[in-house]
C-alpha cells in the first residue's frame, strides 16, 4: 500500500480554509462580545502585530542562528515611514467618513513603503553587521538600533522642518489598522515566511545555521543568504511597525528603545528559536497574559525576565524547540496511524482464523 | 571654543571615561575567561549605586562605610548571578548564555524598579570643591575619579601578571581544559573573576554617584552598554585595552557635547564602535582568534 500523501495544492486549500475559519470565529467572537468587543479587538490587533514581529525576528534568530538586538529599530523605521505616508494621504478624511474600502489601496501602499524602507535599512545595516558573528553581531545591531532611535529623535533639527516631530511624537496618524487589516497582513506575513523557509533558499539559510563553514564548502553563498534573511526579517518588522502606527495613532521614539527589541527576542526564545508555531504561541500568550493579569501589571517585566532566565536554565531550546506544525503533515500522520491500526487488526483477525482452523483439524 | 574650555572638556571626558573604563574592565575580564558578554554587569553598578544612596541618604552612614557596602554588595551579587545563572550553562551554546545574561539584566532592572521605585533618587554630592590648574577650573571629583581608576588599573595589571591567582585566570582564559588538567580549580577561578569584575563595578558605581549624584533603575543599561562598547573598542579581554577604550569613549562624548551636539553623543559612540569593528574587529589591542574547522 502506498503511503498516504497530501498534495501541495490540497495542503494550501486546507490551510486557507482553516485561516478563513479562524477569521470567522474571531469576527463572530468580537461582534458577540458586545461592549467588551472594542477591548478584545485592541488585544487581538496587538497580538497580530506581535506575531509578525516575533516570527520575523525568528527568521534571523531561529533559522539563520544569529542574534540581532536591533529589531525595534526596523520596526521604528517602518512605523515612521508608513505613518508619514498615511498622513500625507486623504486617508484620515476617508476613515472619518466611514469609507473604509477607499482606504485599502492607501494601506497597501503604506505597508509596501514601510517594508521597502525597512528593507533598505536592513540592507545597509546587514551588509556590514553580518560580517561579524555572535556577540559582536548582537552589539553592532544594538548600536544600529540605538542610532536609528537617536536619528529619529533629532533629525528635525538637521532637516530644518518637521519630519518625525522628534521626542514630542508624531501624532494624528490615521487609525487604519482594523482587525481585518491586521488579520490579512499577519496571515500574509506568516505565509511569506513559510514559503521562504520551504524553498531552497530557506534550506540554504538553515544550513548556515547548522554549520556555516560546511554550508560554504558545498557552494552556498553564505553572505548572500545571510543578508537576504536579514533584509527579509527587517522588511517584515517594518510591516509590523506600519500596522502598529495605524493602530496606536501616535509614535514616540522612546517606544522603540532597546527594551522593545528584547521583548520581541523574549517571545522568540520562549517559543523556541526556529519554530514559527512557538513564536506565534508565545506572542499570543505574552500579549494576552498581561491583560489577564491586569492587577499584576507592575510585575509583568519581572515575570518576563524571570521566565527568560528559567527557560534558558531548564529548557534552553524553548517551548517548542524547532518543531513546526503543519496541518498537512498532521493529517498524514493520523491517517497513517489509523491505517496501521487497521492493518494490525486485520493481521490479528487472520492469525486468529488460522489458529482456529488448526485447532479444528 | 577657547583652549582652556577644551582642556576642561577633556578632563570631563577623562572623568566619565574612567568610570567607563572601570566598568569595561569587568566586561573584559569576564569575556576573556568564559566568552560571555555579561549584560548584567551594568545593572550591578545600578545596585551598587542604590546601596550608596540608601546608606548615605537614608541611614546617614559615613561615606567610607557606604563605599565598602556598595563594593561588598556588588561583589556578592556578581558572584551570586554567576553561580545561579551562568554556571549551569557552562557547556551550553554561547547564544543561550548570552540570552540568559540579557534575562538577568532585565530581572535586576525590573526588580530594582519594584524594590527601589521607578523614580530617580538624588543625593548630595560626596565630594565638593575645585582647584585651579593654570587657567582651568578642575573639580576634585574629576581628579579623584581619574586617580582612583588609574591606580586600580595598575593594581589589576600587577595582580593579573604577578600573582598566582592572576596566572590561573590567564591560564583559564587561554585554554579551559588544559588549565583544569594543570590542577587549576575552574569554578574558583571563574568566580574570582566575577568577584573582581563586580567589585570594580561597585567602585565604578561610587564614582558614578560622585559625578552625577543620582540613581535610577535603568541607569545601568546605557552605562553598561557604553562600557561594553569601550571594552570592545579597546580589544576585549585586554586590561589596558579597556582603559584606552573607556577614555576614548569618555573624551569622544565630551567633545561631541562641547561641539553642541549633546543629543547625538549616543549615536556618535555607536558609530565609532561600528567603524572600529568593521575595520579591526578585535579592537585596538585585541588578539586575533583563528576559527578552527
Amino acid at each position: 500500500m502506498k503511503a498516504f500523501k497530501i498534495k501541495t495544492p490540497v495542503r494550501y486549500i486546507i490551510n486557507t480554509v482553516l485561516v478563513a475559519l479562524l477569521w470567522t470565529v474571531l469576527t463572530l467572537f468580537i461582534s458577540g462580545a458586545g461592549l467588551k468587543g472594542e477591548y478584545y479587538r485592541g488585544i487581538l490587533i496587538t497580538i497580530g502585530i506581535n506575531i509578525i514581529l516575533a516570527t520575523s525576528l525568528n527568521v534571523v534568530c531561529g533559522y539563520l542562528g544569529q542574534l540581532p538586538l536591533g529589531h525595534a529599530g526596523f520596526m521604528a523605521v517602518g512605523a515612521y515611514a508608513g505613518a508619514i505616508f498615511m498622513k500625507s494621504t486623504p486617508a484620515a478624511q476617508l476613515l472619518r467618513a466611514g469609507n473604509n474600502a477607499a482606504v485599502i489601496p492607501y494601506i497597501i501602499i503604506a505597508v509596501i513603503i514601510s517594508a521597502l524602507v525597512a528593507g533598505v535599512f536592513g540592507l545597509l545595516i546587514g551588509i556590514p553587521a553580518l560580517r561579524l558573528k555572535g556577540d559582536y553581531l548582537a552589539i553592532i545591531t544594538l548600536g544600529f538600533g540605538e542610532i536609528i532611535r537617536v536619528v529619529i529623535t533629532n533629525i528635525d533639527s538637521v532637516l530644518g522642518f518637521k519630519f518625525t516631530y522628534g521626542a514630542s511624537g508624531l501624532a494624528r496618524i490615521p487609525k487604519f489598522t482594523s482587525l481585518n487589516v491586521i488579520f490579512v497582513f499577519t496571515a500574509v506575513c506568516l505565509f511569506l515566511i513559510h514559503v521562504f523557509m520551504k524553498s531552497r533558499h530557506g534550506r540554504a539559510v538553515l544550513s548556515i545555521r547548522d554549520n556555516e563553514i560546511a554550508a560554504e564548502s558545498v557552494g552556498i553563498n553564505t553572505t548572500f543568504y545571510k543578508t537576504t534573511a536579514f533584509v527579509f526579517s527587517a522588511m517584515l518588522a517594518g510591516v509590523a511597525g506600519c500596522l502598529y502606527a495605524g493602530y496606536i495613532g501616535s509614535l514616540y521614539p522612546s517606544t522603540f528603545k532597546f527594551m522593545k527589541s528584547i521583548e520581541i527576542l523574549v517571545m522568540v526564545v520562549l517559543g523556541g528559536m526556529g519554530s514559527m508555531l512557538g513564536s506565534v504561541i508565545s506572542a499570543v500568550v505574552l500579549t494576552a497574559l498581561p491583560e489577564v493579569l491586569r492587577s499584576f501589571s507592575d510585575y509583568r517585566m519581572v515575570v518576563y525576565s524571570l521566565a527568560l532566565v528559567l527557560m534558558m536554565l531548564f529548557r534552553p531550546k524553548g517551548l517548542m524547540g524547532t518543531y513546526d506544525f503543519s496541518m498537512g503533515n498532521s493529517i498524514e500522520k493520523i491517517v497513517a496511524r489509523i491505517r496501521a491500526r487497521k492493518k494490525a487488526k486485520e493481521a490479528k483477525a487472520a492469525d486468529e482464523a488460522k489458529e482456529a482452523k488448526e485447532v479444528k483439524s | 571654543m577657547t583652549f582652556s574650555l577644551l582642556i576642561a572638556q577633556l578632563i570631563n571626558g577623562l572623568q566619565t571615561g574612567s568610570v567607563y573604563a572601570l566598568v569595561a574592565l569587568g566586561y573584559s575580564m569576564v569575556y576573556g575567561i568564559i566568552k560571555l558578554l555579561n549584560f548584567a554587569h551594568g545593572d550591578i553598578i545600578m545596585v551598587g549605586a542604590y546601596m550608596v544612596y540608601y546608606a548615605i541618604a537614608s541611614f546617614a552612614l559615613p561615606p567610607i562605610v557606604a563605599i565598602v557596602m556598595a563594593v561588598a554588595v556588588s561583589t556578592l551579587l556578581g558572584v551570586f548571578v554567576e553561580k545561579v545563572a551562568y554556571t549551569p550553562l557552562r557547556s551550553a551554546p554561547r547564544l543561550s548564555l548570552l540570552i540568559t545574561a540579557i534575562g538577568v539584566s532585565f530581572l535586576l532592572e525590573n526588580g530594582a524598579q519594584l524594590v527601589f521605585g521607578a523614580d530617580q533618587k538624588s543625593m548630595d554630592p560626596l565630594i565638593t570643591g575645585s582647584v585651579m590648574l593654570g587657567s582651568v577650573n578642575v573639580s576634585y571629583v574629576a581628579l579623584v575619579t581619574i586617580a582612583v581608576s588609574v591606580v586600580i588599573m595598575i593594581l589589576l595589571t600587577l595582580m593579573v601578571n604577578k600573582t598566582k591567582a592572576g596566572k590561573a585566570m590567564r591560564a583559564v582564559s587561554e585554554d579551559m581544559g588544559a588549565a583544569q588538567l594543570m590542577g587549576i580549580s575552574l569554578n574558583r577561578t571563574i568566580s574570582m573573576t566575577f568577584a573582581i569584575g563586580s567589585a570594580l563595578a561597585g567602585i565604578g558605581s561610587v564614582l558614578y554617584l560622585c559625578a552625577y549624584t543620582q540613581a535610577s533603575p535603568t541607569m545601568g543599561s546605557m552605562l553598561g552598554i557604553k562600557a561594553f562598547v569601550a571594552a570592545v573598542l579597546g580589544g576585549i579581554g585586554s586590561i589596558p585595552g579597556a582603559m584606552i577604550g573607556g577614555f576614548t569613549i569618555g573624551v569622544l562624548e565630551a567633545l561631541v557635547a562641547a561641539a553642541g551636539f549633546s543629543m547625538w553623543k549616543d549615536a556618535a559612540v555607536f558609530l565609532v564602535l561600528i567603524i572600529v569593528l568593521l575595520f579591526k574587529p578585535t579592537g585596538f589591542l585585541g588578539r586575533k582568534i583563528q576559527e578552527k574547522v
